[in-house]
């Protein structure tokens, strides 16, 4: 980036609830069903149905407020957003307009140049999805009406954000927020987490803001992150060259790597927002408010601070263990098994993230059982298997989720540590390895690494690593 | 002839063996095929003769619903399972509904017959019925003239004894007028106290659903069926319904207000007359009589089409030939889909007030109508609250007019609109009114009497219409 230019990005992010039913019906919220089997009269928008708020949303929308240091209103209402379109049935969303439920919140991010910064969230509200269009099933587009109705909170950040980087960081964190609380599963590449964002540049020291445009069709994070730099560098590009940044939207194509205009027919909506006739106001009062807060769950810095403090890990292994959910709770249920709060972080960090990353797995499905890696962990601390045996044991984990103790036992690798029949093979070893017993003698002790590696070697591994070492040196000291 | 003059009075005759409630259904059919001239009904249900036969039963077994063998016809804008629902619109000319409205099921679930869905204002607009995709209806009265709208229909199938009752819609006076217009009575109960679920919106914050009867004792009983808290609508209201039926006789001497502002110019001078009639009758009676005004009474009518034409515009929206509306058949893309399947769909006077709603919710107009119609909206508010501080009830004229003449205003939709200049005030504030009719002008139309009250105060309404009626109107009911 150019160093006379400074960003100005505000995220516009939608999250999808975890609700069992939509926002304003009965109807199941379900991804994956039958085209239009999980719809009614009221999302299908035939004619006399009315709304019904689903309370859940206003929970899950409070929780959210909660977590990222919102006020949350006690009085909102909803709005009708006005507009014509195929997977819109009723001819608007209801959505928040004026007096949305959260307002004035901030999240924390930390750079990778170590520095803090705190970036504002101007709302949240709560809206529903429309539903699917599907145009490649023969001439005509079909819709879908599964996804209409179902609860979205739309989450608008303040204009604080300086660079790519940092909204990648704030998004990373919101998604660690919603999946901690619950709320939403997170996933940008299914869609239910989305995100839109406005971007414009200006000299630094400049106080004014830029004409901005909005970016469009990020499906994944670090998609996010590719496309506001390739934005900047194209708004810079034009002012460089002595040109004018159009208010315009433009949507990101992943495959070229840069950012297209939109057809403008496709822009410039007067939605004619008003407020929603059909349905009362929302208000939150300080009784169900309590209520809501009391059910909050533990946040990803409370977690990551507990884990210092509780389990003395460094400040880089909670980092890593918490900031999923999932992995922060299968760290815990090791814990369960063993004491051994650092072995735990680093099988995690180590053997099991490796193996999830390369098969492309969700923790929650991960083939070993929490108490099994706590199992193995415990039989190297007890002096029944090496550190070395273990990583052979892990593999026979991946593929029988069992004791490991028993496989242990099936393939005997129980770890020799009868001093008689270790000192037979020491005594074999020096035997046929003079050469190396002479520099030993002469005063190059490195040599004995050499050694125990043979002793090692003979016992396939099991014989008990500290006996080896203090029996060859209690034989080598012999020879003099 | 009908027997009888109300439901309970019908029971009876049945419970004694006097009246066949299937020869009644059949009568009621074949007045309906007679009079097929005033196009009160889109749709007859044939069924209802057979289901007739079932309901005698259950009278005669002494287990039976509240409105058993009550033959009620329902506006076309009220939903019911498997039937049409058109809304008197080419646009919803072959739809049928998939799912009966909360109030309607509520009278089959007390064992009513709906003998049919009857004819309106194209989506409730309009106060003539002349605004119908399926032809306009004519006043039972004379059919030379209207029968006033949008529940012109319902208000002429019970003026013309096609039904013991029936449901209409009131958003602005459309219960109320062709009450008054067709000389029956018709009630536009509380915001809140009917669940609009079933019920195609016209404007949202302003629908009502309520009954038309002959008599007072029917339109209590129908109240009482309709009224009360639907999980289905958010808006209805939890608060407690009163025993409507066994309460309104008990006649108390209210305190009555007269605004001045509904006695002054435009008000045609015979119907001025025949209220002052009843007014000071209601005076030598015992009743208090003060005059009260409303100051932001003239502003009525141009909010009311603000609000409602706003919320139309967007209401009216789902109507866009992708799913259940008829489709233009022309061929073309998807904005020429939309505009075609609109401008062929909807009538004239529908169109008229989508645009108007369109435009009053604009960016950089919605402040200047939208916004300001709200704040008048709580004026006019205010200024009824006001008044029920003083009065129990208040009395206006129901139309600064009888009855006018098929065509006569089509031309003109101001005019048209200042039909509901005495009815829109009740919707804005949300509060009840009624239709009494008592009497006729020199032409022989009816002329009606509006009671209205505060919010939740139907029963001050309908003890003074049943003192009016059982007092003053004895012979003079149709
Ligand atoms: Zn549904």
């Amino acid at each position: 980036m150019n160093q006379k230019y400074e960003a100005v990005i505000g995220l516009e992010v939608h999250v999808q609830l975890l609700t069992k039913t939509k926002t304003f019906c009965g109807c199941r919220n379900k991804f994956g069903s039958p085209p239009n089997t999980n719809v009614c009269p009221v999302c299908m928008g035939h004619p006399g149905i009315l709304p019904v708020l689903n309370k859940k949303v206003v929970e899950f929308a409070v929780l959210l407020g909660l977590a990222t240091n919102c006020e949350i209103n006690k009085r909102s209402i909803f709005a009708r957003k006005n507009y014509f379109y195929p997977d819109l049935p009723k001819g608007w969303q209801t959505s928040q307009f004026e007096l949305p439920i959260c307002e004035h919140g901030f999240i924390d991010i930390v750079k990778s140049d170590g520095l803090e910064k705190r970036l504002g969230i101007t709302r949240i509200h709560m809206e529903e999805d429309a539903g699917k269009l599907i145009h490649d099933q023969g001439t005509d587009s079909l819709i879908d009406l599964n996804r209409c109705g179902t609860p979205l909170l739309e989450i608008v950040s303040e204009p604080d954000m300086r660079s790519a980087e940092e909204a990648y960081l704030y998004l990373v964190k919101l998604k660690q927020i919603v999946t901690y609380l619950g709320i939403c599963d997170g996933n940008m590449e299914e869609g239910s987490l989305r995100c839109d964002a406005n971007v414009s540049i200006r000299l630094k020291g400049e106080k004014k803001l830029g004409t901005k445009t909005e970016v469009k069709n990020m499906n994944s994070f670090r998609n996010v992150e590719k496309a506001i730099e390739a934005e900047i560098d194209r708004q810079i590009d034009i002012i460089e060259d002595g040109g004018k940044i159009i208010q315009q939207t433009l949507l990101w194509d992943a495959d070229s790597g840069d950012v297209k205009p939109m057809r403008s027919k496709e822009e410039s909506h007067d939605y004619r927002y008003f407020p929603e006739p059909d349905l009362m106001p929302v208000l939150v009062n300080d009784d169900w408010r309590k209520s809501i807060s009391e059910s909050l769950p533990e946040l990803p810095e409370h977690r990551k601070k507990r884990f210092i403090d509780k389990y003395k890990l460094p400040e880089y292994d909670a980092e890593l263990l918490t900031a999923e959910k999932p992995v922060a709770d299968f760290y815990e249920a090791v814990l369960n098994t063993t004491d051994d709060f650092k072995s735990a972080s680093n099988w995690i960090m180590g053997d099991v993230l490796k193996i999830i990353n390369e098969r492309k797995i969700k923790i929650e499905d991960f083939p070993v059982s929490p108490e099994n890696i706590g199992r193995l962990i415990n039989l190297i601390n007890e002096g029944l298997i090496s550190s070395k045996i273990a990583k052979e044991v892990f593999p026979v984990l991946l593929d029988e989720n069992k004791d490991p103790r028993t496989i242990v036992e099936e393939k005997s690798l129980l770890q020799i540590s009868d001093d008689s029949f270790i000192e037979e093979v020491v005594g074999n070893i020096l035997g046929n390895n003079m050469d190396q017993v002479k520099q030993y003698l002469d005063g190059k002790e490195k040599v004995i690494g050499f050694l125990v590696g043979q002793v090692m070697r003979e016992t396939k591994g099991k014989a008990n690593p500290a006996a080896v070492n203090k029996i060859l040196k209690e034989k080598l000291e012999a020879f003099r | 002839m009908l027997q009888y003059k109300t439901h309970s009075q019908k029971l009876n005759l049945i419970k004694n063996g006097k009246l066949s409630l299937t020869e009644n259904v059949e009568y009621f059919r074949d007045s309906i095929n007679k009079n097929a001239d005033l196009n009160a009904f889109n749709f007859v249900f044939e069924e209802v003769v057979e289901e007739s036969r079932k309901i005698e039963e259950k009278i005669h077994d002494g287990k039976y619903g509240k409105l058993a063998g009550m033959v009620i016809a329902v506006k076309d804008v009220l939903a019911l399972k498997d039937k049409p629902l058109t809304c008197s619109s080419n646009i919803l000319k072959k739809f049928k509904s998939i799912y009966t409205a909360t109030a309607v099921q509520k009278l089959l679930d007390e064992d009513a017959l709906i003998i049919g869905k009857t004819n309106c204002d194209e989506f409730a607009m309009g106060s003539s019925n002349e605004n119908s995709a399926r032809g306009v209806v004519k006043n039972p009265v004379n059919t030379e003239f209207v029968p006033g709208g949008s529940s012109g229909g319902s208000a002429a199938a019970v003026a013309a004894g096609l039904c013991d009752a029936s449901l209409g819609t009131d958003t602005g006076g459309s219960i109320r007028q062709p009450a008054s217009f067709c000389g029956i009575y018709g009630f536009k109960p509380t915001y809140g106290r009917v669940s609009r679920f079933g019920l195609t919106a016209f404007a949202s914050s302003f629908d009502t659903i309520g009954p038309f009867a002959r008599s007072v004792d029917d339109i209590s009983l129908l109240l009482q069926v309709i009224s009360g808290k639907d999980k289905y609508d958010s808006t209805s209201s939890d608060k407690e319904v009163p025993d409507f039926l066994s309460e309104y006789q008990n006649a108390t001497k209210l305190k009555i207000g007269l605004p001045q502002e509904f006695f002054s110019d435009g008000l045609d001078p015979e119907i001025r007359d025949i209220l002052y009639d009843y007014i000071s009758k209601l005076k030598t009676d015992g009743f208090e009589i003060i005059d009260i005004h409303l100051p932001h009474h003239e502003y009525s009518i141009a909010a009311y089409y603000i609000l409602t034409t706003a919320e139309a515009s967007t209401n009216l929206a789902r109507y866009d030939g992708v799913r259940y509306t008829t489709r233009s058949g022309k061929k073309d893309d998807l904005i020429n889909m939309y505009t075609n399947t609109r401008s062929e769909g909807f009538g004239d006077e529908v169109k008229r007030r989508i645009m108007l709603g369109t435009y009053v919710l604009s960016a950089g107009y919605y402040d200047a109508y939208y916004a300001k119609a709200q704040k008048v909206r709580r004026l006019i508010q205010k200024d009824f609250f006001d008044a029920f501080e003083k009065v129990d009830v208040i009395i206006t004229p129901t139309s600064p007019f009888t009855a006018f003449k098929l065509g006569e205003k089509t031309s003109d939709p101001l005019q048209m609109y200042l039909s509901d200049i005495y009815t829109t005030s009740a919707n804005l504030a949300g509060i009840p009114g009624i239709n009494v009719p008592v009497g006729s002008a020199g032409n022989g139309l009816p002329i009606g009497m509006q009671i209205l009250a505060n919010q939740f105060e139907e029963l001050k309404l309908l003890r003074l219409s049943s003192y009016i009626e059982s007092n003053y109107l004895k012979n003079e009911v149709v």
